[in-house]
């Protein structure tokens, strides 16, 4: 229980267990089987484990990849396919939105499709504009897909169990500056987490701040250098994005009173204004103020000056809340 | 291009299989004639794209298929889930949006599923049903199926249809591919849009064997299927046969066709898939009296299907208790 567990490790050894499990379930991506497990390194080693039916390199095909997990998942297998980075999402759109979206529906309930498709996302790794997108926002508004993005490695073990186990289309997101983070290892209620419940992952009583994946962790270290100025932030982690558990958000707001969105992507179109929008709506009279901490309307830039100023870290979080706040820095 | 390497034993069969078959393309064909009816009488709505024409590709290629294997179509697919088991009434109440339809009017003409019967789904996409299949059969590998995906001429200037002959090749899937090549994608001719004109051809360069066939021919379709799905079955992978067929009928109801020479028009009617089946029937020593008896059947069971049909109630939105999520 002590041990600290690093986050790509959590996802290696959640899809392991959940491979042991269940012999439905497969596996499937560019170089995930290779020797190094991938350009990220998150799952060496399971190959060897379950042999080259049940995981396997594709070749670099996101149309075949995405088309097949459909395919396979309508016909009996749970695939889980790695895209490798979250931009190449745009490739593997029609499978995953005219497809596997809407067959339990389009089909009067006959059948679901079990699929989960990881990916690497987010900024801050020197990457470039298309190699550090966040694609949660271009699923948002597609009924029959879930979208997690879980916050630390035991939310990665818990929620990618979850989302393997779950009878839907799972887009899970992987924040690329989290896969070398270390963190507690998963405690007994965070063994499988079913999708679509959120968690307070610090309690305050001044201010909500609501975020996904990496944005929990910087909201996490931002509450804390509140704390030194007389402010307890309450940081909520919605750890899935669709579907959206407005309830937490609006019971922490009901003690709060305000509440700070904070979203690595632009404000336009983004899960966090829809989020506002849905606080205002069914929360109005417990708020005294609502905002939203996103990028610039901008592609994301590559040189590390414009990259670091670009994305909303923990002290930009800070100082939005003490500026919103009214407090002046000592 | 690589032909299907002969030397596969198909079998022969009794002229009564064929019969059976000739009845399905009829029901087909008579299918598409109520829809066309029932559409200018305002009860099928939106659009839809009629097949008539093509049914012997259909009915050719699942006749080789069985019960247990996969099949994914297109939103020209109403032979399609006809061929593979889909009750005719269930198909026509889902056209007119009632209740009783097979996908309860959730679904319409374009994006039919029937998984009792293996049909995958009918797909709106082109090229949709390429990936849909690549993915059945990368199932079937273990459940010992085999599965096949219809489309156009259209679908194959798609990535889909390059990615997914290159990945089930790789991964020696039990995948059939089948084009039914009507020549026109939408309104525009075949040969205008694809470069080197030649579809089977394409196979070649990714390993895989391919056949031109007279899709017009159910003895054709159901000899060239036999041997692609058993070479898929027995684990020796994918095959691309090109079936060369017309649809009588333009694109969608949206489209007269004025695009397409009468002469060719006619050359292609008087070759039409029900004709010639007929006539061959009749050669083979298949009685008149046998022929008539089953057209009289058929033409009975789709009237049954159409007054059924007409007479479902449509979905009550109050009764609706859709979940977004399977639970």
């Amino acid at each position: 229980m002590s041990a600290l567990v690093e986050f790509r490790d959590a996802i290696r050894d959640a899809i392991i267990e959940e491979m042991e499990r269940d012999e439905s379930v497969v596996f499937f991506g560019e170089d995930v089987a290779a020797e190094q497990g991938g350009v990220f390194a998150v799952t060496p080693g399971i190959q060897d484990r379950f042999g080259s039916e049940r995981m396997f390199d594709t070749p670099i095909s996101e149309l075949a990849l995405s088309g097949a997990a459909f395919g396979a998942a309508v016909a009996g297998l749970r695939p889980i396919i790695e895209i490798m980075f979250g931009d190449f999402m745009g490739l593997a759109m029609d499978s995953l939105v005219n497809q596997s979206a809407k067959y339990w529906y389009l089909s009067n309930e006959q059948r679901s499709v079990p699929l989960v498709v990881r990916s690497a996302v987010g900024g801050g790794g020197r990457f470039g504009a298309i190699h550090s997108q966040t694609h949660a926002t271009w699923f948002q508004g597609i009924a029959g897909l879930k979208i997690a993005f879980p916050s630390s490695p035991a939310e990665a073990y818990g929620l990618l169990k979850g989302a393997i186990r779950d009878d839907n289309p799972v887009i899970f997101l992987e924040h690329k500056r989290l896969y070398s983070v270390k963190g507690p290892a998963p405690t007994a209620d965070q063994e499988v987490l079913p999708l679509g419940r959120a968690r307070i992952a610090r309690p305050g009583h001044d201010v909500t701040i609501v975020s996904a994946g990496k944005g929990v962790a910087d909201a996490l270290e931002a509450a804390e250098q509140l704390s030194g100025d007389g402010v307890q932030a309450e940081v909520v982690d919605l750890r899935t994005l669709r579907p959206l558990d407005l309830d937490t958000v609006l019971e922490s707001v009901a003690r709060t009173n305000r509440v700070l969105a904070v979203e690595e992507g632009p404000a336009t179109g983004g899960w966090g204004s829809g989020l506002l929008g849905r606080v205002a709506e069914h929360g109005l009279h417990d708020l005294d103020d609502a905002w939203l901490l996103a990028t610039d309307e901008l592609p994301i830039p590559y040189s590390p000056t414009l990259e670091d100023a670009f994305i909303p870290g923990a002290a930009a979080i800070a100082a939005s809340v003490r500026e919103r706040a009214g407090i002046m820095l000592h | 291009m690589t032909s299907v390497p002969s030397g596969i034993a198909v079998e022969t069969e009794a002229p009564a299989a064929y019969l059976e078959r000739y009845g399905l393309m009829l029901l087909i064909r008579l299918f598409e004639t109520e829809m066309q009816r029932l559409f200018l009488k305002g009860e099928v709505h939106g659009t839809t794209h009629l097949c008539a024409g093509q049914e012997a590709v259909p009915v050719g290629v699942c006749s080789a298929l069985e019960p247990g294997d996969y099949l994914a179509g297109t939103y020209r697919g109403h032979g399609h889930a006809l061929a593979k088991g889909t009750s005719p009434d269930a198909l026509l109440a889902e056209m007119l949006g009632r209740a009783t339809g097979v996908c309860a009017g959730r679904a319409g003409s374009m994006n039919v599923i029937d998984v009792e019967h293996g049909l995958v789904g009918c797909f709106g996409i082109v090229g949709g049903s390429i990936a849909a299949a690549t993915g059945a059969a990368l199932a079937a590998k273990r459940q010992e199926r085999v599965a096949v995906a219809m489309f156009g001429d259209g679908a194959t200037n798609q990535g889909y249809f390059h990615e997914c002959l290159n990945f089930a090749k790789v991964f020696s899937l039990p995948a059939v591919f089948v084009c039914e090549n009507n020549f026109y994608g939408e309104f525009t001719p075949m040969r205008a849009v694809t470069a080197g004109q030649d579809i089977a051809a394409r196979a070649g360069a990714f390993g895989i064997p391919s056949a031109v066939v007279d899709g017009n021919d159910v003895w054709a379709v159901r000899e060239a299927a036999v041997e692609a799905v058993q070479r898929a079955r027995s684990g020796s992978g994918p095959t691309l046969l090109e079936c060369q067929t017309y649809r009588h009928h333009g694109h969608s109801k949206a489209d007269p066709a004025r695009y397409r020479p009468p002469e060719e028009v006619e050359r292609w009617l008087a070759r039409d898939p029900l004709t010639t089946a007929r006539v061959r029937l009749v050669e083979l020593g298949v009685a008149e009296a046998e022929i008539d008896a089953v057209e009289e059947a058929t033409r009975a069971r789709m009237d049954r299907a159409v007054e059924a049909a007409l007479a479902a109630p449509y979905p009550d939105p109050q009764a609706e208790h859709a979940t977004e999520f399977a639970p």
